[in-house]
Formats: structure tokens, C-alpha cells, sequence
């Protein structure tokens, strides 16, 4: 292939598909349903956080509530399926709720930027938290709702850890597809415009206002869809989901995988995932290891692990071919 | 009708008046010129005009239409664009995405989030001929970072004209150039059709005084004199503020 970037693609596209076929494989190839699960795990926070890296990565704003959004999606779920509704019905309702809570959350915040708006996504995250908590008659308080069923999508039941697998690859597939779309497409270009010269973006005719809400809104979707994952895998909601804690890991995925990148925050929910339930078997402090972690990305990798691998990676190539290079010409001189 | 009308525009941040009561009508075709010392309110006057900031009393007509309490992106798409002294770019992006924006702005295809935006020809197109305008079209596909300071100056009159406008606001297009990349942006702007009415500002009076029908010249906030490029330049009150005599 003579044509470098047409060669780039390709070889961008093959790598996409085994990392799909390596992604389908894993259940059938890891024996042990506790890693199965743990993948699952991965794949639904992946969902998460595609959904806040449209905010945090493409918009430039930084949530720190987002967890109430996951939550809301999740209560208006449980409580519809502990209500006696059909999964169909309950999985649409959770959306709806969710998405209007996300309608009032965007609404809200984005009357500001930057500081005071991470502090308004935390107090209204707070809030969610709160009323998750004391609001004892729909959401049982901290005894949480227990969800006895998974769905049969097209009469397949997701009873086992593989199907759910499955179900939680096509839906983060599904979101990434969707990301992939939006960040090509113009609104997602003029979102990014907004993070970077908002005061131009107004001059140049676009809404600002307007363009934020819309991604706030596609966020708050991928948010919902992983609070259902959620649901339907612990098969149980506590308001423990909606604490600052899962917001600010949230974070921590999206910025140690990369914001702003399409695959960045799949590896930094890998990351959080296995270190919180894998590593944590064997050290007990695995808080602190974490954190140590994520010191050693800031310090090494500042703009996350796959734009900072990229980098590393093409450096590497750079060196070596310059080395062929170089060795090419003293041969020719000789 | 006149293009851009301003009546007894005034603003101030607290005891500090920086337009007061500002009159100013520049007719269709037109290139006016405005001066003065810097802190003159020439910048704030722009940002009164474009709506960036909101005057505390007065009024902006264009081409007959009140725009005075209208938002700042809608009187772009009523024909008004400006360029920053500052420059305001997408850093990240190249050269041919900056233009893209500045097309996508105007374009209803801006709220569309299905469609790759990179494989929308009409847009490129467009986007390759504002920068043959202006001269970069060679490099359009060269990242910002990468790029001189004359070339983004460039880039910004490249966005205000890719955008098609009928009342073109320059913020000192020559500021920060090099004597050569001036004599460029001179014939450059001295190209705009005149269809286009440009008010400008600028410090650099050689270059831009020919390129000027009529002078404005502010002081303090206020307009000290107003007219043809020899009538200003012969006054007294010019020597006096900004010639410095």
C-alpha cells in the first residue's frame, strides 16, 4: 500500500476487529464466571464513561454528578420492575425519568463553566444522593431494591453471566458506535469548538447554550443505558450507586483512559474495575494503589493512557525508522 | 439606508466610561476607520456592535433593523462577522477545520449529529476558497500550533470572510506583523468587494489610512472627530490625542 494514511485505516480497521473478536471471546474462552462478570462490569462502566467523556472530554466540562443520573436511571427501573411492570416498559420508563432529571441537571449547570460547574453538578448530584437515601416510600431508603429478573431480549434470557456478557457488549458497541458518530458529525465538531473558544463559537453564529444541553442530553443517555446495565446485573440499586465516590470514578476513568478519546474511557473503566474487585483480593489497600496509579498516569501519561500510549508509540517508530534511515545513508556514503 | 447605525451608545464598569454616547453611521460599501490612543474603547465599541457586551443605554441599527438587544450569534447570521485583536482560534484543529467552523456557523447542518462532517464536499469546497483568498489554501491542512502568527491573522479574516458578511468588523488586522506580511494583509483587505462595508480598527495608521474612506477618531470613549481621511488628519484635536503633539 503506497498511500500512508489509506494504509493507516486499514490497519485501523483490522486491529478494531480483533479487539470485537477478542471482545466477543472472552466468555467462552474465561472459564470462570466471576472474571466473566468482572468483564461484564467493565463494559457496563465503560458505558458510563463514554457517556461523561462526551461532557468532560468533548465539551470541556466537568461532572462531578453524574452518578445521580446513573442512579435516577436505575431507581426508575427497580421501581418499576418491584411495581410488577414488564422489562420493556420498565426499561423505557427508567429512560424517560432519567432523561428528563438530565434535561433539569443540564438546564441547571450550565448556567456556568468550569469551577462552578463541577460544583453545581455536585450539589445536584448530592441532592440525588440524598433523596435516594431519605425518600424511603419509593426508593426503600438504604435497604435499596432487589430486582428478582433479567430480561429476555427476542427470547433469549440473560440469566447467565455469558449472555449478560453478551447483552453488555452489544449495548457498549452500540454506545461507542454512537460516540464515534458524534464526535465525526458537525455538532459534534461544534461542541468541541465550544470547549475551546466558546466566545468565537458565539461570534461565528452557533448556540452555545443549545449545543452543550444536546450533548448534556446524549451523556445523560449513555449514563441511563448504563444504570440499567447496572440494575440488571447486581440485580440490586442502593443509594450507595449514587454516592460522590462512583461520580468521581467515573471521572477517574475518563481522565486516566483519556478524555476526549473514543477508547480511552473502555481502558480507564478496565482499570478501575480490576483494580477495585481483582487487586483488591489480594491488597488490602487498594484505594491507595489506585491512587497511586493514577498519580503515576498524571505524572507519565498527563493526557491518559491511549493518547499517552499513541504518543509513546509513535515516538518509538519515529526513532526507528530514523535509525533505518540514518544507517541507509552511512551505507550509501560508503 | 445606512449599514451599521449607532446612537448615542454609552457604556461603563463602574465610574469607568468607556463609550459614551457614541454616534457613528457608516453607509453600505463604505471602509471606515477608527482610532485612537489604546484604552480609547475602540475593542468595547466592537464588542458593543457585535453584542459581546450589552450597552447600558443607546441603539444599533443594521441596514434599518434595531439589533440593540439582540443576541451576539444572531447578528452574525443577519451579516455581521468580526475578526479578534486577540487571536481567538481552535488551536487543536487545522487550518481548513477553522474555516470549516466558521462555514458550519451559518450552515443549519451545524445541528446535525449524524452525518461525518469531514465528507461534506459543499463545506470543503467553500473552505478552499476563503483560504485561497487569503493566500493559505497550500497549507489548509496544517494544524494551528503549527503556524505563524501572520498566517493565523490570515486564518481570522479567512473565518470573517468565509463567512460571506455584509458588514465586516476588523480588530486591528495588521497588529503583531511583520512590515512585509502587512503589505499582504493590506492588499488582501484592499480586495474585499465593496459590496462588503468594513469597519475597521487600527493603530497603524500608514498602512491603514489609505485603505480608509472616512476617519474616526475616539478618545476617552467618546467620538473627538469624525470624517474624511484628510479632514481627520488635518485636525488639531487628532494631533492633539493621537499624533501626539
Amino acid at each position: 500500500m503506497s498511500n500512508p494514511v489509506a494504509a493507516a485505516v486499514s490497519v485501523k480497521r483490522v486491529a478494531g476487529a480483533l479487539a470485537v473478536l477478542a471482545l466477543i471471546a472472552v466468555p467462552y474462552t474465561v472459564k470462570e464466571v466471576y472474571y466473566v462478570n468482572i468483564a461484564s462490569q467493565i463494559l457496563l462502566y465503560a458505558v458510563f464513561a463514554l457517556g461523561l467523556n462526551v461532557l468532560v472530554g468533548y465539551a470541556g466540562l466537568v461532572s462531578l454528578g453524574h452518578a445521580g443520573l446513573f442512579g435516577v436511571a436505575a431507581y426508575a427501573l427497580a421501581y418499576m420492575l418491584a411495581a410488577g411492570a414488564g422489562h420493556a416498559i420498565a426499561i423505557v420508563t427508567a429512560l424517560v425519568v432519567s432523561l428528563a432529571a438530565t434535561a433539569g441537571f443540564a438546564a441547571l449547570s450550565l448556567r456556568a463553566t468550569g469551577i462552578s460547574f463541577i460544583m453545581i453538578t455536585l450539589a445536584l448530584g448530592e441532592i440525588l444522593w440524598g433523596l435516594a437515601y431519605r425518600w424511603i416510600s419509593i426508593t426503600n431508603g438504604d435497604n435499596g431494591i432487589s430486582v428478582t429478573s433479567r430480561p429476555a431480549p427476542f427470547g433469549l434470557p440473560l440469566d447467565s453471566a455469558r449472555s449478560f456478557y453478551v447483552a453488555t457488549l452489544i449495548v457498549y458497541l452500540i454506545a461507542l458506535a454512537a460516540s464515534a458518530i458524534f464526535v465525526r458529525s458537525p455538532l459534534g465538531a461544534a461542541l468541541a469548538g465550544t470547549r475551546d473558544q466558546p466566545r468565537r463559537m458565539n461570534a461565528l453564529g452557533y448556540h452555545v447554550w443549545m449545543i452543550r444541553f444536546w450533548a448534556f442530553m446524549f451523556s445523560g443517555l449513555l449514563t441511563s443505558l448504563a444504570g440499567i446495565l447496572f440494575v440488571y446485573y447486581t440485580q440490586f440499586i442502593s443509594p450507595q450507586a449514587l454516592a460522590l465516590t462512583a461520580s468521581a470514578e467515573g471521572l477517574l476513568m475518563v481522565i486516566s483512559g483519556g478524555a476526549g478519546t473514543l477508547l480511552g474511557p473502555a481502558i480507564g473503566a478496565a482499570l478501575v474495575v480490576i483494580v477495585k474487585n481483582v487487586v483488591s483480593a489480594y491488597v488490602e489497600r487498594w484505594n491507595f494503589m489506585l491512587g497511586a496509579i493514577f498519580v503515576a498516569i498524571v505524572v507519565f501519561m498527563p493526557e491518559g493512557l491511549v493518547p499517552g500510549a499513541v504518543r509513546l508509540t509513535r515516538a518509538a517508530w519515529r526513532a526507528a525508522t530514523r535509525q533505518k534511515s540514518a544507517a541507509a545513508a552511512a551505507g550509501g556514503k560508503q | 439606508m445606512s449599514a451599521l447605525v449607532v446612537r448615542a451608545l454609552s457604556k461603563s464598569f463602574g465610574g469607568l466610561h468607556v463609550a459614551r454616547r457614541i454616534d457613528l453611521r457608516v453607509e453600505p460599501g463604505e471602509r471606515r476607520l477608527i482610532i485612537g490612543p489604546n484604552g480609547a474603547g475602540k475593542t468595547t465599541l466592537f464588542n458593543l456592535i457585535t453584542g459581546e457586551l450589552a450597552p447600558d443605554s443607546g441603539s444599533i441599527e443594521l441596514f434599518g433593523r434595531d439589533i440593540t438587544g439582540m443576541a451576539s450569534r444572531k447578528r452574525t447570521h443577519l451579516g455581521m462577522a468580526r475578526t479578534y485583536q486577540i487571536i481567538t482560534l481552535f488551536p487543536h484543529d487545522t487550518i481548513a477545520h477553522n474555516v470549516t467552523l466558521a462555514l458550519l456557523g451559518l450552515s443549519p447542518l451545524r445541528w446535525n449529529p449524524l452525518i461525518a462532517l469531514n465528507r461534506q464536499r459543499h463545506l470543503a469546497a467553500a473552505a478552499g476558497a476563503a483560504l485561497e483568498r487569503v493566500g493559505l489554501d497550500q497549507i489548509a491542512g496544517r494544524r494551528l500550533a503549527q503556524t505563524s502568527y501572520g498566517e493565523r491573522r490570515r486564518v481570522e479574516i479567512a473565518m470573517a470572510l468565509a463567512q460571506n458578511p455584509k458588514v465586516l468588523l476588523l480588530d486591528e488586522p495588521f497588529a503583531g506583523l511583520s512590515i512585509d506580511e502587512r503589505q499582504d494583509v493590506r492588499k488582501l483587505l484592499a480586495a474585499i468587494p465593496r459590496d462588503v462595508t468594513i469597519v475597521m480598527i487600527e493603530h497603524d495608521m500608514d498602512t491603514a489610512l489609505d485603505l480608509a474612506d472616512r476617519i474616526t477618531l475616539l478618545h476617552f470613549g467618546e467620538v473627538i472627530v469624525e470624517g474624511t481621511r484628510a479632514e481627520v488628519v488635518a485636525d488639531p484635536r487628532t494631533r492633539e490625542v493621537y499624533l501626539g503633539e
